[in-house]
């Protein structure tokens, strides 16, 4: 039975999805909290694996806490971990808990993160990670033995419009249609008219595609994003319209312009959806929704 | 021409790996390590400096031709004296040049440097690593640049999300091998064959420890 994110995306309805932090321990709260904030507002909720090479509570355990109260996880996976065999084992525990969405992501290094020394894996790479679950779904492993119980999940990967440059990008993005994603959620994006120029290419494809909207929290965050997050691009004048928010108010004028850029591409029918990252502030989510008018 | 690039150790753990030995004769490399100015002359006549100050006693000081060769013994049995009378070799080349002075002296050696890579040269004092020995060479379709090199995370089909203006995510100082590749490839016209899905990798081209004897 298809998942109930994979019905919403064929369903043709305006697509959110957002995300789930596992915390660094075995305290839940907060993330129990956003969860029951969330899972009815939202299509789906990603959960982040080890979140920039940082340690954390595991995406799967994360993904079945949403599945028990009552939420639609997508399972984030990255290769920077686990070798084949332990990502197929991951799949298969995911499918026996009826965890059936899954965004399959390269990882960023272990350098980035708070294991510097950690061994790095990348034996697979995401597009061989879309295609190891379409061969999973066939019933049988990457080695080619059968599998007693299959899996089924919606599988979807990551695209990053902004990247300079472009071109390779774009093919690493066609080779995971290729291996089977059905889905592709982006990094942010935040310049609209350069956006629309990559969905005007992206259409050509059969694929639901969700913007990733970053909750700006201040005019050096946007800066800082610029800085330092590859692929991430905040246009100047975004920066000056969070710079010139009343003294406190940053927040709220990031959510003002989040809320705004979701309202457009809802409204020119840009894309299929959002993919709204609040990092650290997902109760925010429910304000930008309701300042583009989702709720 | 193939280098072994090294760097020398912090003096920290020089003196940790020569706690309890107390006479050291110090060898140097005359060839990747003299290169690198990590095991020539200078460095091992720095070390001896270094050493003496911290109260070791250098019973001798070389630098051997070619420390991975099967020559280095024979040039060090002439020097005998000096070295019988150390309790350590602290051997200033690369593992490889360690690894043959332990196994033809039969004496305690100590390294001095961290084998880093093995490169090129390819500037004046700039060395690169361009092959890591994988056992299942790839670059017949990446336009002779080694993506499982010369990626950070050694993807074979194409960049990740960390590719920044040409560089990797890890450092602004290295190239993207995806961006590199591309290039390449739309120079010499062959595209297609970075749109070509590859299958996940062979790791096992010559299983740990590598071995290999030509066939009878």
């Amino acid at each position: 039975m298809p998942s109930a994110f994979k019905k919403a995306l064929d369903s043709g309805k305006f697509i959110v999805t957002c995300e789930a932090a596992p915390s660094k321990g075995t305290n839940l709260e907060k993330m129990k909290h956003h969860i029951e904030l969330l899972k009815d507002k939202v299509d789906a909720m990603n959960v982040t694996d080890h979140q920039s090479s940082v340690m954390r509570y595991p995406s799967l355990g994360g993904a079945i806490l949403v599945k028990e109260l009552g939420g639609e996880p997508i399972l984030q996976m990255t290769c920077r971990d686990r070798n084949r065999m332990a990502l197929q084992a991951d799949l298969l525990f995911a499918s026996s808990r009826g965890v059936n969405n899954v965004l399959c992501l390269t990882g960023d290094s272990v350098m980035l993160g708070d294991h510097k020394q950690a061994k790095p894996v990348f034996d697979l790479d995401s597009s061989q990670l879309v295609a190891a679950v379409r061969t999973m779904e066939k019933g049988r492993d990457m080695a080619g033995n059968e599998l007693d119980g299959g899996v089924r999940f919606c599988a979807g990967a990551i695209v990053t419009p902004e990247a300079n440059p472009i071109e390779p990008q774009l093919i690493k993005f066609e080779k995971k249609l290729e291996a089977g994603a059905e889905f592709i959620q982006t990094q942010a994006v935040y310049d609209m008219e350069n956006f629309k120029k990559f969905m005007e290419y992206a259409r050509q494809f059969p694929v639901k595609i969700l913007a990733g909207i970053i909750l700006l929290t201040s005019a050096p965050m946007a800066r800082f994003m610029n800085k330092n997050v590859a692929g991430v691009r905040v246009p100047e004048e975004l920066i000056d319209e969070m710079a010139s928010a009343p003294k406190g108010g940053a927040l709220n004028k990031g959510i003002e312009i989040a809320g705004r850029m979701v309202r457009q591409i809802k409204e020119e029918k840009i894309c299929d959806g959002v993919h709204i990252m609040a990092i650290g502030k997902e109760e925010k989510v429910v304000d930008i929704m309701q300042a583009a008018g989702l709720l | 021409m193939i280098r072994s690039i090294t760097q020398i150790k912090p003096l920290e753990e020089i003196e940790r790996l020569l706690e309890g030995l107390g006479r050291v004769f110090i060898i140097g490399c005359g060839t990747c390590a003299t290169l690198t100015q990590t095991g020539g002359s200078p460095e091992v006549e720095a070390m001896k400096g270094q050493l003496s100050e911290k109260g070791k006693v250098i019973t001798g000081v070389t630098v051997v031709p070619v420390a991975c060769d099967h020559l280095t013994g024979q040039i060090l049995n002439d020097i005998a004296t000096p070295l019988k009378q150390a309790d350590a070799l602290l051997v200033m080349s690369c593992a490889f040049g360690v690894q043959t002075i332990a196994h033809q002296m039969g004496k305690t050696v100590i390294p001095a440097l961290n084998t880093l890579f093995i490169g090129r040269e390819t500037g004046a004092g700039e060395f690169n690593e361009s092959c890591n020995q994988c056992g299942t060479c790839v670059i017949g379709e990446t336009g002779g640049i080694c993506p499982v090199t010369a990626c950070h995370k050694g993807l074979v089909n194409g960049p990740c999300g960390g590719t920044n203006n040409g560089k990797c995510e890890i450092d602004s100082d290295k190239d993207c091998a995806w961006t590199a590749i591309y290039n390449r490839l739309t120079q010499l016209g062959r595209l297609d064959s970075m749109r070509r899905y590859q299958k996940p990798r062979n790791h096992l081209g010559e299983p740990s420890p590598g071995k290999f004897r030509i066939p009878v």
